[in-house]
């Protein structure tokens, strides 16, 4: 039997990370994912592996652009007002086709905010955040346990599709203590890194990392080679949880931390006879598009229930597409919602259908 | 018959795209010769950065990575920790190195990053136009500096190896010129040095390589050098400014 260990998500993420074969991290403080950067400052020292605080987020950011050009497994991790710091170095990462992963635990904004979970962030991990036609795949754990999962899926996903992985978490996924097992998380998969800057030794053509291509013609062609592949992610890799959708009335949406929040509220609203669905988006990028679709043609509303003023609630009416309306629960500055108020928005949405 | 002089291995056969009189040519140039007198092109990872050297990565023939503005020191950071055993240099301009990169390269100096940076002061951006960069000199004019810079409303122009020479981290800095044969045979001098000192594990160094911008200058090429001799090496001279046994 695999052992069960006490765990920080942020100092879960440090040891999946270790554990897929990260042994390159760059970092710079912010709270709330101190934990992550401290666990790494320990350990990488001890196993060979690579620390180092950088002089600012664009500093790391860049730091993981040359490493993972230089064909290793490499992460950085920080909280929005980082993140917005970082955008410049992703974009890049991005548009050079390199695999990395980046730790987003969410803060509240705009600005400095305060330091206590958000989710406000959703915009800016999904649709951007840096310029140009690009995009992360963005991974939204709820547990402990499936920060471990998912960290350790994060590197095998970057390395497969060379492109960006973001872990999208909040300050109470980074801070809450859960048991976890680490025997169970997926193997690392070795990829071929033909393309990384390791020294042609004279023996090939050198190899070049860029994002700039000054013929349009030679940009376009780049960008549609690109979509290419985030067609097959989109095919291949949606990832959510869904449950009791057969016969609902109301399907209710939520990732991370809000989707703990609302499995306390269908509890209680199913035990008093409502017939509520569950859909957990896991990869936010690529949406789970399909199961929203299909829902439509059933369920009589959606509720998206977010902590923030309402931003994942635009790609599920994306999904939806006016077959049904799509209501909108959020708490936003740092205070997370209550189960009691989800099911009195969900009573509320009743007397409407 | 035997060849006396030929193209170095370290450079490509692409045709240079920089303007007649440009001194990037020259520094290329030298610092492909380095890569081959040292024997390390097979093992080099070549960091280019923005401005008018921006396609350095097509020029070298050792592996490229190309940074974004200013980034070129932190991205040369993430390539040495993945591969110390390999040879990592940066080649950037006046605009990417002392002013949206300040911070990239003041730090890559101060932890001692075992990197060599090549650092083109030519006082302009040359790639946009010709605006005033951070090391203009006063009353010099460029676009952004129309009736010459003024210390007073514009700054004063940074002498990054006196300021990166005040650090513990670097181990070697040198300002060097292009100007006559003899100043180009010592900046060679100083590039192989700063390529050696990080073969030998010794740390960070920087060569500042006084150059010409004659298009933004609106100078010939004749005038540019003379303007480098004139008014250039008084403000920012030549010399060793730390070096560390």
């Amino acid at each position: 039997m695999s052992e069960k260990v006490l765990m920080k998500g942020n100092e879960a993420i440090a040891e999946a990370a270790i554990r897929s074969g990260c042994r390159h991290f760059f970092g710079y403080p912010i709270t709330p994912q101190t934990e992550l950067s401290a666990y790494m400052a320990k350990k990488m020292p001890k196993i060979g592996g690579v620390f180092l605080q950088a002089e600012s987020e664009v500093a790391a950011i860049n730091m993981v652009y040359g490493a993972a050009g230089a064909g290793a497994r490499t992460m950085t991790s920080s909280s929005s007002p980082g993140i917005s710091l970082k955008a410049e170095g992703i974009s890049y990462i991005a548009g050079a086709d390199l695999p990395c992963v980046i730790v987003d635990i969410v803060r509240g904004g705009p600005g400095l905010g305060g330091i206590q979970p958000a989710q406000s962030d959703y915009f800016q991990a999904t649709k951007g955040g840096g310029h140009g036609d690009y995009h992360l795949i963005v991974l939204a754990p709820n547990s402990v346990q499936e920060i471990v999962s998912l960290t350790a899926d994060a590197f095998n996903l970057a390395d497969e599709y060379r492109m960006p992985v973001m872990i999208l978490g909040d300050g109470t996924l980074g801070q809450m203590m859960e048991p976890v097992d680490f025997d169970s998380i997926p193997a690392p998969v070795e990829a071929e890194k033909d393309w990384a800057t390791t020294g042609t030794d004279l023996k090939r053509e050198h190899n070049i990392i860029n994002s700039l291509y000054l013929v349009p013609e030679g940009l376009e062609a780049k960008i549609l080679e690109r979509q290419k592949r985030y067609d097959i992610v989109t095919e291949k890799e949606v990832r959510y949880e869904a449950h009791g959708l057969e016969d609902a009335d109301i399907v209710i949406t939520a990732y991370g931390t809000t989707s703990r929040v609302v499995e306390s509220a269908v509890k209680q609203l199913r035990e008093e006879g409502y017939k509520i669905g569950v859909i957990r988006p896991i990869t936010l990028w690529p949406f789970p598009t399909e199961v929203f679709q299909k829902a439509a043609e059933t369920a009589k509303a959606f509720l998206s229930v977010e902590m923030s003023m309402g931003q994942m609630v635009e790609d599920v009416r994306l999904a939806v597409a006016g077959k049904a309306p799509v209501h909108f629960f959020g708490r936003t500055g740092g205070i997370i919602p209550t189960p009691a108020e989800v099911v009195e928005k969900v009573k509320e949405i009743t007397k409407e259908v | 018959m035997a060849k006396v002089f030929q193209k170095p291995h370290g450079l490509t056969d692409a045709p240079f795209h920089y303007c007649p009189g440009c001194t990037h040519g020259i520094c290329h140039r030298l610092v492909a010769e380095v890569l081959d007198e040292l024997n390390i092109e097979g093992k080099t990872i070549g960091i280019a950065p923005v401005g008018c050297s921006v396609m350095a990565y097509d020029y070298f023939n050792c592996d490229m990575q190309e940074a974004a503005h200013g980034r070129a020191p932190a991205v040369a950071t993430g390539v040495k920790r993945v591969h110390p055993d390999k040879i990592v240099f940066t080649y950037q301009g006046d605009g990417d190195l002392a002013a949206i990169g300040t911070a990239e390269t003041v730090h890559a100096a101060t932890r001692g990053e075992n990197i060599t940076v090549i650092f083109i002061n030519n006082t302009i951006y040359g790639m946009t136009g010709g605006q005033m960069a951070p090391t203009t000199l006063p009353g010099q004019v460029t676009q952004t500096s129309p009736y010459g810079r003024d210390p007073h409303t514009q700054g004063f122009p940074i002498r990054m190896a006196e300021m990166l020479a005040t650090l513990d981290g670097p181990s070697y800095i040198e300002r060097v010129a292009l100007d006559t044969v003899p100043n180009i045979k010592k900046a060679k001098a100083a590039i192989k040095k700063a390529f050696q000192n990080q073969i030998d594990q010794k740390g960070f160094s920087m060569v500042e390589v006084l150059s010409t911008c004659p298009t933004n200058w609106g100078l010939s090429p004749q005038e540019a050098i003379k303007r480098l001799q004139d008014e250039m090496i008084p403000y920012y001279p030549l010399g060793v400014y730390k070096d560390v046994e």
